[in-house]
């Protein structure tokens, strides 16, 4: 039993004041139903996540109180993965035919503040100033800038990238592109990073309406096949976020063992992919999810960037929507739009950054705290 | 922060057990696993790496070497608690530095402008004050700094 993507929705990333983050999440998964041509009394079930912005399962106050089972999802940055995962499973198992992914969010203003009580850890750790995923981010890029040769004009030229790409993206946040000089010239915030080097956290609502395959014909939208959706969590001696000590021998990323697993599943490769979304808070981290999913090699991404391999007009554009950098990172709803951003690109509806071509397979990644991965592959 | 002059205040560990105190050679505190032998910090009772429940406190040195580091250069929000404000706020060093176990502990880093700090250079332990608590206890914890020369 396939499981296919029948309706996509956004409500737009960035800052909503007159909007909580359920009203965000409603008029996502609202879009989404349009999308596929159903209404709200047609969902059998609902997974759905947010960090800041309530219980998912409060949309059903919004959207009408039908009876589905809703079932709330928290992963942090995978959350939206995590969604996607449960209702593929839902879906596979044979115990629904069609339901809704919702993820929405509304943060406050500046960096996160997590509490180191929530991550497993004593006060000590975030009180004397090392809880902040800043560091973590900046520290890793450090490490693999110094093992593998990336130089600091790759930073600046995956930032240039995003908020390229993000200022033809009707819905992204951040809409004006940003000169060499401009990025090379901000504000240090954590060493090697810069200020436009990272993503801000925001507010936005992304939904997806997933079916049975061979039922996809019944909905208006285009269908997307989800050929997989999978989480890992941490290995014993990978380098992760929150970690106030490593293991001395180095484990692989659970994105490695995601992405590995995805692609087995699909039965397909790296090579196949036509465009995917890679988890970028900051540009580091799009640099290293770029060998850790198995595109290129560590190192490569120096050439890589300087030939534009990753522009949308290269071999495997990357981050076609400008990613988290252009629109911002609302936890819960963050992995779902790589998800609608690959949708649409595989629809061929990606108006201006549409990607040349027709690409036939797409591929989503978020990683997030405290070393959790999701990876999902989408052909049409 | 930085290291105080003031020796008339008592001071106390701002957490219990990440190192030896009162010590006047302090030493990172960590646990060993009796099973397979691996270390971690803080010390812990059960094992990440083997899920074995049988470990002992060891003492893991005060020496090491820088393995990648960064520099916290805006005042972080809640629940970072010391004595400093938005205005007496010093950016510090942040890093990962490798220990004669092995084991890279994550620390805040006396260096603080990327001039000083380079991968693989050779750091030593020293306490420093976080924050003068409600009972005028000077608490203190752990950080690293370049090694002086011999």
């Amino acid at each position: 039993m396939d499981v296919a993507i029948v309706g996509v929705g956004l409500h737009p990333f960035g800052r909503s004041p007159a909007l909580s983050g359920l009203e965000q999440g409603a008029n996502a998964a609202r879009a989404a139903m349009a999308d596929a041509g159903v209404d709200f009394k047609a969902m059998q079930f609902a997974f759905g996540g947010s960090q800041d912005g309530g219980n998912a399962d409060s949309l059903v106050n919004l959207l009408g109180l039908t009876g589905l089972q809703f079932t709330n999802i928290w992963n942090g940055c995978a959350t939206g993965g995590s969604s996607l995962n449960a209702a593929y499973s839902a879906i596979k198992s044979g115990q629904y035919d069609v339901g809704l992914v919702v993820g929405f969010d509304k943060h406050p203003r500046g960096a996160f503040n997590p509490q180191p009580k929530d991550w497993g850890l004593d006060d000590w750790y975030g009180e004397t100033g090392l809880m902040l995923t800043t560091q973590f981010f900046a520290m890793k890029i450090q490490r693999y800038m110094h093992d593998h040769g990336i130089s600091n004009d790759t930073l600046i030229r995956v930032a240039e990238k995003a908020f390229r790409n993000g200022s033809i993206t009707p819905t992204a946040w951040r809409q004006a592109a940003l000169s060499w000089e401009e990025i090379a010239n901000a504000p240090m915030v954590s060493e090697p990073l810069s200020k436009y080097m990272f993503c801000s956290p925001a507010e936005g609502g992304c939904a997806l309406v997933v079916c049975r395959a061979d039922m996809a014909h019944k909905f208006g939208g285009k269908p997307v096949i989800l050929n997989t959706a999978v989480v890992r969590s941490r290995h014993y001696g990978s380098f992760e976020v929150f970690s106030p000590a490593q293991a001395p021998e180095m484990a692989q990323s659970p994105t490695v063992t995601a992405s590995s697993a995805a692609f087995e599943l699909a039965g397909i490769g790296p090579e196949d992919v036509g465009v995917a979304q890679l988890q970028d808070t900051e540009v580091g981290a799009e640099i290293m999810h770029m060998a850790e999913n198995g595109f290129c090699a560590h190192g490569d991404q120096e050439q890589w960037l300087a030939d534009g391999v990753t522009e949308i007009t290269g071999r495997l554009p990357v981050n076609t929507d400008g990613g988290c950098l252009a629109n911002g990172e609302p936890v819960g709803a963050s992995g779902l739009r790589q998800v609608y951003e690959i949708c649409l690109q595989l629809r061929g509806e990606a108006g201006a950054r549409q990607v040349p071509n027709a690409p036939k397979v797409g591929y989503t990644h978020v990683y997030g705290a405290p070393g959790i991965s999701g990876v999902n592959i989408l052909s049409i | 922060m930085g290291i105080t002059e003031d020796r008339m205040r008592e001071q106390q560990p701002l957490h219990d057990g990440l190192f030896s105190w009162p010590d006047a050679q302090p030493e990172l505190l960590g646990s060993q696993c009796n099973h397979c032998g691996e270390h971690a910090f803080p010390a812990q009772t059960s094992c990440r790496s083997c899920t074995g429940t049988d470990t002992q406190i060891v003492k893991m040195g005060r020496t090491g070497t820088l393995w990648t580091w960064t520099i916290q250069s805006f005042m972080p929000k809640a629940p970072y608690h010391t004595d400093e404000t938005p205005e007496s706020f010093q950016p510090y060093g942040v890093g990962y530095v490798e220990l004669e176990n092995g084991l890279r502990v994550e620390s805040r880093l006396r260096e603080n402008t990327p001039e000083q700090l380079t991968i693989g250079m050779p750091m030593q332990l020293e306490i420093i004050p976080v924050r003068v608590d409600e009972n005028g206890i000077e608490r203190v914890t752990f950080s690293f700094r370049a090694q002086e020369a011999n």
